[in-house]
C-alpha cells in the first residue's frame, strides 16, 4: 500500500544527498522491499512476476534479433533463417523469442483467470483491472504484428485475414484497411510498418505495466479470501524476502517449462506453413492463428448469418472485439459484494464452466468450421447421382455399403446419354464446429450477464474476519484432523 | 505441491495447444523408417554417415531440379555438419568440403574485373548451386510446377522427415501401374470439317477422336504402410487414372476423387504431384558400400534434409541438458530457501 509509512533511512552521505533531491532509493525500497503484501497469496499470484520476466525476455531477445532482421519482402524470410544458421546463438535467441510469445500468453491467461476467480477486478481495483485489459490488448496487437515478420505463408495469409476485418466496418472500412496496409494490398510497406510498430508497442506495454503496478500499490494486493488487509502487522509480510523468494521459485519452475519448449520442442506450437516463404498466389489449405488467438478466432467465425442490415462478417468482427471489450466493464457487471469465488458457491460453478467454454472455443478455432465435432456420430457418407432430366437438374441418393455403389452405377448406366450423370459422395449433415462455436460464443457472453444476476440473488458463504484469522483457521483445521491419526 | 499442480495444468494446456494444429487433409499419415529417426528424442543426434550419404543423393538426384538456397558448401563442414573435421575448425579450409564445392560449376554471383559473371568451380563460401536461374525457369522446365526449394523442407511439412521419407519411398510399385487405351465417346463432327467429304471410310475416322493412352493404377495392389485397412478395401473397381505428367502418391496432399473410378466414398488417400519416382533401386552408388535400396536412399536424403532444415539442432539439444540441470538445481535451492524464510509465518 502506498499509504504505508516509509521505513527507509538513508545511511551513507550520498544516499542522504540523493534522498533530498530524487528519493529514488526510497521509492524502490518502499515498492519492492518493504511493501506490505497479504501473507496468504498462493501460487496463482506468482504470475504477475512471471509476466514481468516474460516482458523483459521478449524485449531483450527482440532488440538483438532486430539487429539481424531485414524488414523487406525479398529478404525477411532469408534473414530469419540466417539468424537461425549464421548468427552465433541466433537460433537460441529466435526460439526464445518465438516460444516466449506463447509463454507470455500462457502466463497472461492464467493471470487473468486468477483475477476473475478471486474477484480482483472489484472495487477498489477497477483501474488496476482496466490497465491489465489495456496491456492484454497491446499484447495481442504486438503478437499479431510480430507474427507477420518472418514472412512465412501463415504470416502473410493470417495478416490478410485480420486486416480485412477492418474492411468490414461500414463506410470507413475500406479506407481504413488501405491506410493500415499502406496500400491496396499487403506489400513491402506493410511489412516495414508492422516491424516499426512491433518494436514500438512493447515499450508502450512496459509503460502501462508501470501504471499497472502503481495501481496495484495504491489499494494493495487482493488475496484469495478477498478480505481487505485490516492489520498490517498481522495480515501482511514485507514483499522482500517473503514474496521475492516465492516468486523467484515460481519463476524458476516457469523457466523450466519455457526451456523445455525452447530446447526440445521449439516448433511444436508453430505451424509448418510458416517455414514456407510467403506467396500471395498460393493460399494455405488452412489459415489458423497461433494457439493463443484461437478462442477469439472461433468467436470471429462463429457468426455465419446476417442480422438485419448487419452482414455476418461485421457481426463476427463486432463479437470478437466485444469479447475483449466486455472485460473492461466487468467491474460493473459483477454485482456481488463478495470478491472471492471461494465464498460464492453458485458463481463458482459458472466460473469453472466459463473456463471450459474458453478452452473449447480454442479447440473450435483450430478446426475447420464445417468439420464434424464428433466424427463418430456423422454416419456413413451417401452417394448422390446428379443428372439432367428434360432440362431439369435432378439427384438420386443411395445409402449403404458396396451395394449402394452398384445400384448407383446401374442407375447411371440406365440414364439416357444426354443426362450427363455424375457421382459424388456427400457427408450427411451433422453437428459442426461452426455450430459449436456459436453456442460457445453465446455462453461466453452469457457468463458476464449471469454474473450480474447471480450477484443480486446468491447466498454467499460466511467471510473470514481477517486474512490473519483465515490463515489460523486453516492451520487449526489441518492440525485438528491430523491429531487423531498420530 | 500446488506449484506443480499449476505446472502440470500448464503442460497439459500447452500440449493441447500443440495438438490443435495437428490433423490435416486427406493424405496418408507419414510414417518413420523402421527403427525411427536417430535425431528424435531429447538426446537424439543425427546419424552422420546417413547425412553424408543423403548429401550424395541430393547432389546426384535432387539437385538437378531442386535448389537449396539457404545452404552454402561451408555448412557441410561446420560443427554439427556431415563433413565436419575437427582439424579444420574453419570449414572454408576443410579440403574435403573445398573438393565437394569444386565439383560444382556455378556462375559467379559477383562480377569479374571487366563486369562479366564468369562460370567457375564453386568455393566453400558459395551457396549451393541452383538448377534454374529463377522460379519461372523452373516452372517452364517442369510441366508448370516449379520444384520447391529444399532448404527448410523438413520444417515446412508436418512430420517433415517422415513425410520426405514416406513420399520418396511411397510411390505405387511397378506392378500396380498399367496402361490402357481409352476411346473417348463418339463425337459427331460436322461434315464440313472433313477434307474429303465424299469418302465413306474417311467419315468414320472423322467422328472418333484418336484413342488416348491412360496410365492407371490398380489400387488393390497399392500398399500404404501404416494403413493396413486400406488393403482389400478397394475390392473390385478401384482404379486411379493418373493425369498426364502427374504421379500418384498416397502421402501427397490432395484429393483423388475426380480421378478415381470406383466408389467415391473409398477414394484413396493422397494426391498427384509432378515429380515421379526418383529413387529406383541402385540410383546412386554409395561409396561406403551401403546397399542403395529405395528405402535406404529415401531415409538418407530425408536425414540430410532434416539436418539442412535445422543445422543447429544438435547444438540445441546438447545445450538443453546443462540448462535444464542448472535450472533444476537453482529451483531446488530456491524451494529450500523459500521454506526456510517462510518457516515462522503462518500462511
Amino acid at each position: 500500500m502506498s499509504g504505508h509509512e516509509s521505513s527507509y533511512t538513508p545511511n551513507s552521505g550520498f544516499e542522504k544527498w540523493l534522498d533530498k533531491r530524487l528519493p529514488l532509493i526510497r521509492f524502490a525500497n518502499d515498492t519492492a522491499i518493504t511493501f506490505p503484501t497479504p501473507k496468504n497469496l498462493n501460487y496463482w499470484y506468482t504470475f504477475g512476476a512471471i509476466l514481468a520476466i516474460c516482458l523483459v525476455i521478449q524485449i531483450l531477445t527482440g532488440i538483438i534479433l532486430s539487429m539481424h532482421y531485414e524488414a523487406s519482402v525479398d529478404g525477411a524470410f532469408a534473414s530469419v533463417e540466417r539468424i537461425m544458421r549464421d548468427v552465433p546463438y541466433g537460433w537460441l535467441l529466435r526460439y526464445i523469442h518465438s516460444n516466449g510469445a506463447s509463454m507470455f500468453f500462457f502466463a497472461v491467461y492464467i493471470h487473468m483467470f486468477r483475477g476473475l476467480y478471486y474477484g480482483s477486478y472489484k472495487a477498489p481495483r477497477e483501474v488496476l483491472w482496466i490497465l491489465g485489459c489495456v496491456i492484454f490488448l497491446l499484447m495481442i496487437a504486438t503478437a499479431f504484428l510480430g507474427y507477420m515478420l518472418p514472412w512465412g505463408q501463415m504470416s502473410y495469409h493470417g495478416a490478410n485475414v485480420i486486416t480485412s476485418l477492418f474492411g468490414a466496418i461500414p463506410l470507413v472500412g475500406e479506407s481504413l484497411q488501405t491506410w493500415i496496409l499502406g496500400g491496396p494490398s499487403i506489400g513491402n510497406q506493410t511489412l516495414q510498418r508492422f516491424f516499426s510498430l512491433h518494436y514500438l508497442l512493447p515499450f508502450m506495454i512496459a509503460a502501462v505495466v508501470i501504471l499497472h503496478i502503481w495501481a496495484l500499490h495504491v489499494p494493495g494486493n487482493n488475496n484469495p479470501t478477498g478480505v481487505e488487509v485490516q492489520d498490517v502487522e498481522k495480515d501482511t509480510v514485507p514483499f522482500h524476502p517473503y514474496y521475492t523468494i516465492k516468486d523467484g521459485f515460481a519463476i524458476m519452475l516457469f523457466l523450466i517449462l519455457f526451456a523445455a519448449f525452447v530446447f526440445y520442442a521449439p516448433n511444436a506450437l508453430g505451424h509448418a506453413d510458416q517455414a514456407i516463404e510467403a506467396n500471395p498466389l498460393v493460399t494455405p489449405a488452412e489459415i489458423v492463428p497461433e494457439w493463443y488467438m484461437l478462442p477469439f478466432y472461433a468467436i470471429l467465425r462463429a457468426i455465419t448469418f446476417d442480422l438485419g442490415p448487419i452482414p455476418a462478417k461485421l457481426l463476427g468482427v463486432i463479437a470478437m472485439f466485444a469479447a475483449i471489450a466486455i472485460l473492461f466493464v466487468l467491474p460493473w457487471l459483477d454485482t456481488s459484494k463478495v470478491k472471492s469465488m471461494r465464498y460464492r458457491p453458485v458463481a463458482r460453478q459458472f466460473y469453472f464452466g466459463f473456463v471450459v467454454v474458453c478452452v473449447l472455443l480454442g479447440w473450435c478455432g483450430a478446426k475447420a468450421p464445417d468439420a464434424p465435432v464428433i466424427p463418430a456420430l456423422q454416419g456413413e457418407k451417401m452417394l448422390v447421382v446428379s443428372y439432367t432430366e428434360n432440362g431439369q437438374e435432378a439427384t438420386s441418393e443411395y445409402k449403404g455399403g458396396n451395394e449402394a455403389y452398384v445400384d448407383a452405377k446401374r442407375f447411371m448406366a440406365s440414364l439416357p446419354e444426354d443426362a450427363s450423370p455424375s457421382l459424388a459422395a456427400v457427408a450427411p449433415a451433422t453437428f459442426q464446429f461452426s455450430q459449436l462455436s456459436l453456442i460457445l460464443t453465446i455462453l461466453y457472453f452469457g457468463y458476464f450477464f449471469i454474473l450480474f444476476f447471480v450477484g443480486l440473488t446468491e447466498k454467499t458463504k460466511e467471510l473470514p474476519e481477517s486474512i490473519h484469522k483465515s490463515v489460523l483457521k486453516r492451520h487449526k483445521a489441518s492440525t485438528a484432523t491430523a491429531v487423531p491419526a498420530e | 505441491m500446488k506449484a506443480f499442480r499449476i505446472l502440470a495444468a500448464g503442460l497439459a494446456g500447452l500440449s493441447l495447444a500443440a495438438m490443435a494444429h495437428a490433423g490435416g487433409g486427406a493424405a496418408a499419415h507419414p510414417h518413420e523408417p523402421e527403427g525411427g529417426w536417430e535425431f528424435d528424442g531429447l538426446l537424439g543426434q543425427f546419424d552422420m554417415p546417413s547425412v553424408q550419404r543423403g548429401y550424395q543423393v541430393y547432389r546426384e538426384v535432387c539437385a538437378s531440379c531442386h535448389s537449396m538456397k539457404l545452404l552454402s558448401y561451408r555448412n557441410l563442414g561446420e560443427p554439427g555438419g556431415p563433413f565436419f573435421d575437427p582439424e579444420y575448425p574453419n570449414a572454408n579450409e576443410n579440403p574435403f568440403v573445398k573438393a565437394l564445392a569444386a565439383d560444382v560449376e556455378i556462375q559467379s554471383p559477383t562480377p569479374n574485373d571487366i563486369g562479366d559473371y564468369d562460370f567457375r568451380p564453386a568455393t566453400a563460401a558459395d551457396q549451393f548451386r541452383s538448377p534454374y536461374a529463377n522460379e519461372n525457369a523452373g516452372r517452364a522446365a517442369n510441366n508448370g510446377a516449379a520444384p520447391p526449394d529444399l532448404s527448410v523442407m523438413v520444417k515446412a511439412r508436418h512430420n517433415g522427415a517422415s513425410y520426405v521419407y514416406s513420399l520418396l519411398s511411397g510411390y505405387p510399385s511397378e506392378e500396380a501401374i498399367g496402361t490402357r487405351e481409352v476411346t473417348p465417346a463418339l463425337v459427331t463432327t460436322p461434315a464440313s470439317d472433313n477434307g474429303t467429304p465424299d469418302d465413306p471410310t474417311d467419315d468414320i475416322a472423322e467422328v472418333s477422336t484418336p484413342a488416348v493412352m491412360q496410365t492407371v493404377i490398380d489400387m488393390s495392389k497399392v500398399h500404404i504402410p501404416g494403413h493396413e485397412a486400406a488393403e482389400g478395401e478397394h475390392g473390385e473397381a478401384g482404379v486411379l487414372i493418373q493425369p498426364a505428367g502427374q504421379y500418384y502418391n498416397p502421402f501427397m496432399a490432395g484429393d483423388t476423387t475426380p480421378q478415381y473410378e470406383g466408389d467415391p466414398r473409398k477414394s484413396p488417400a493422397g494426391g498427384f504431384l509432378a515429380m515421379g519416382p526418383q529413387l529406383p533401386e541402385g540410383r546412386v552408388t554409395y561409396s561406403d558400400g551401403t546397399e542403395s535400396t529405395t528405402e535406404q536412399m529415401a531415409h538418407d536424403v530425408a536425414q540430410f534434409l532434416a539436418w539442412a532444415s535445422e543445422p543447429k539442432q544438435t547444438n540445441r539439444k546438447s545445450l538443453g541438458l546443462p540448462v535444464m540441470i542448472y535450472l533444476g538445481i537453482l529451483t531446488i535451492l530456491l524451494w529450500f530457501s523459500y521454506k526456510r524464510i517462510w518457516r515462522k509465518v503462518e500462511h
